[in-house]
């Protein structure tokens, strides 16, 4: 692996004010790699996130996307999925897929006719019976449970094929049980598609079965008198030996056999 | 026996509860109205209703002597077309900048003080500037609706704006939507139901502003109607005229809400006001 890292953080930094909530930042992470992370409520974990998404910039340092720096503000590259509102109310389970694809080929309107509405519309139902919701695709979000909800937003979050899945607790409103499925479909997910995953959880459990690397957020200076002198940062950088990467030249049998 | 707030009225007993109130109402005009016709029988100021419908009927199928229109359509007609004229460019209006201003952190810095400004001016104080600058004719009138109606608008359309989850703007542009797309396909149909309910509230000011435009100065209308006839204390042609444009109200008002249900029941859906 000596080609250009897929995501490459060299010294990054973000402080709001004079409060540093992220200090210190760099890693390397590579294309197939699945990575949740974890650590206290306002330990710089969202706003990780948030820089990689692109509506946070960072106040030095510098992140690499494949070796160019990260666009400061939302693409089509970096896919997300938040705990809420991921979907738009006011279209159907199809229309919130199709969406994507009328943004790309209708400037002007925003919408599709004829053939190519008609194809757009097939491909949607295809990624939508893919997740499980092959029965839902007329429906509005309201209609739908909070499990179906994120399916949705999981399979249009990945209708532009983005360079990086961004999930904040994606899963953290859920029951016990249905967060076990969507632990199945994110996996299924990951690996047929080789995606590259970042996902902020509470859930430590969560991290260790989903991620290839857990990475903790913690303070590592600490002044009893200033306790915001100091930002966060990755104090542990934990690859999980159980999960393999999602690797594109590996055939994915053979991926299955390895997690076996 | 259950506490007060747990008493539910069933179906039957809701609507015999809503009836009540207008049945007292309608009882004690009665009373008074036969009382006072009883000591003179040539009182005006409370007809009986036989002839508040008679009077209503005389100037809805009658043609007038002076102009040959029958008048209580050409009233409705004139006023009605003011009316949704005047709503119409407040709404067209108020959607185009809740649109730029919920959208573009740009306009909004700029637009925003001015509309707030502009909002906190009494409409009816600025009715003679509009009568001098436009004259007495329609334009005055539905000035005076837009001016009335459309801050309150905007205002209302640019915090619905601003209410739209700032995680669905994030996803719209992940999915690659330019500023355009976003206010095409996320914003405008997020506000339509908006924009709809902001109409059916804002319509009460609407009718105020057009009657007292027409009661100032018009040829015809319904408001024009009321204050000719009150010269001489006509309540026969009030009070049905006054029932008449609380139909219409009412009518508007429905119509409104059964297209919002209609067209957007996502939106009555996450509302909870079906």
């Amino acid at each position: 692996m000596s080609q250009t890292p897929l995501l490459l953080a060299r010294g990054v930094e973000k402080r709001y004010g004079d409060v540093p909530v992220l200090e210190r930042l760099d890693f390397r992470v590579d294309a197939g790699e699945f990575v949740t992370l974890v650590g206290a409520s306002g330990c710089g974990k969202t706003t990780l996130l948030k820089m990689l998404l692109g509506t946070e910039r960072p106040s030095r340092g510098e992140l690499l996307l494949e070796g160019a720096p990260l666009p400061d503000e939302p693409g089509v590259d970096r896919g997300v999925v938040f705990q809420r509102y991921s979907v738009f109310p006011h279209l159907t389970a199809l229309d919130n897929l199709v969406l994507a694809e009328e943004f790309a080929l209708a400037p002007l309107t925003a919408r599709l006719f004829g053939a190519a509405r008609r194809q757009a519309r097939e491909r949607a139902a295809a990624n939508l019976a893919e997740v499980g919701l092959g029965q839902a695709m007329a429906r509005y979000p309201y209609q739908l449970s909070g499990g179906m909800q994120q399916r949705l937003a999981l399979a249009q979050a990945l209708t532009m094929r983005p360079r990086l899945l961004l999930l904040d607790e994606p899963f953290g409103a859920l029951d016990p049980g249905i967060r076990l499925e969507m632990h199945a479909l994110i996996t299924r997910l990951w690996r047929e598609r080789s995606l590259t995953i970042f996902m902020v959880t509470h859930d430590l459990r969560e991290a260790f079965t989903l991620g290839t690397r857990v990475w903790v957020f913690d303070r590592l200076r600490h002044d009893p008198q200033v306790p915001d002198a100091f930002g966060a940062t990755i104090t542990y950088d934990l690859p999980v030996a159980a999960r393999t990467k999602a690797t594109p030249d590996i055939p994915s049998p053979l991926i299955k056999e390895s997690h076996a | 026996m259950k506490r007060l707030v747990n008493l539910k009225p069933r179906p039957a007993t809701r609507w015999l509860l809503g009836a009540l109130p207008f049945a007292l109402l309608a009882l004690l005009y009665l009373g008074l109205s036969s009382q006072r016709l009883a000591d003179n029988p040539s009182d005006r100021l409370l007809p009986s209703p036989a002839t508040m419908a008679e009077s209503f009927l005389r100037l809805a199928s009658e043609p007038s002597a002076r102009t040959g229109a029958r008048l209580l359509w050409s009233d409705t007609f004139a006023s009605l077309e003011r009316l949704f004229a005047g709503v119409a460019i407040s709404a067209v209006l108020a959607l185009v900048i809740g649109l730029a201003c919920g959208a573009l952190p740009l306009v909004r810095a700029k637009l925003s003080p001015l509309v707030t400004v502009v909002s906190l001016i009494p409409p009816m104080a600025i009715l003679p500037i509009l009568f001098i600058a436009f004259g007495t004719d329609e334009l005055a009138k539905v000035a005076l609706i837009v001016i009335g109606v459309t801050p309150f608008l905007i205002r209302d359309l640019q915090g619905h704006a601003l209410r739209v989850p700032a995680e669905q703007w994030v996803k719209a542009q992940t999915l690659g939507a330019s500023s355009w797309q976003l206010i095409l396909r996320l914003l405008l149909p997020q506000l339509m139901p908006r924009l709809i309910s902001s109409v059916r509230l804002a319509l009460g000011s609407a009718w105020l502003f057009l009657i007292a435009a027409e009661a100032i100065a018009a040829q015809e209308g319904l408001g024009y109607r009321i204050f000719l006839v009150r010269r001489y204390l006509a309540m026969d042609v009030i009070l049905p005229y006054v029932a008449w444009i609380t139909l219409l109200a009412f009518l508007i008002d429905q119509a409104l809400a059964w297209i919002s249900r209609r067209g957007f029941p996502w939106f009555h859906a996450e509302e909870k006001d079906a």
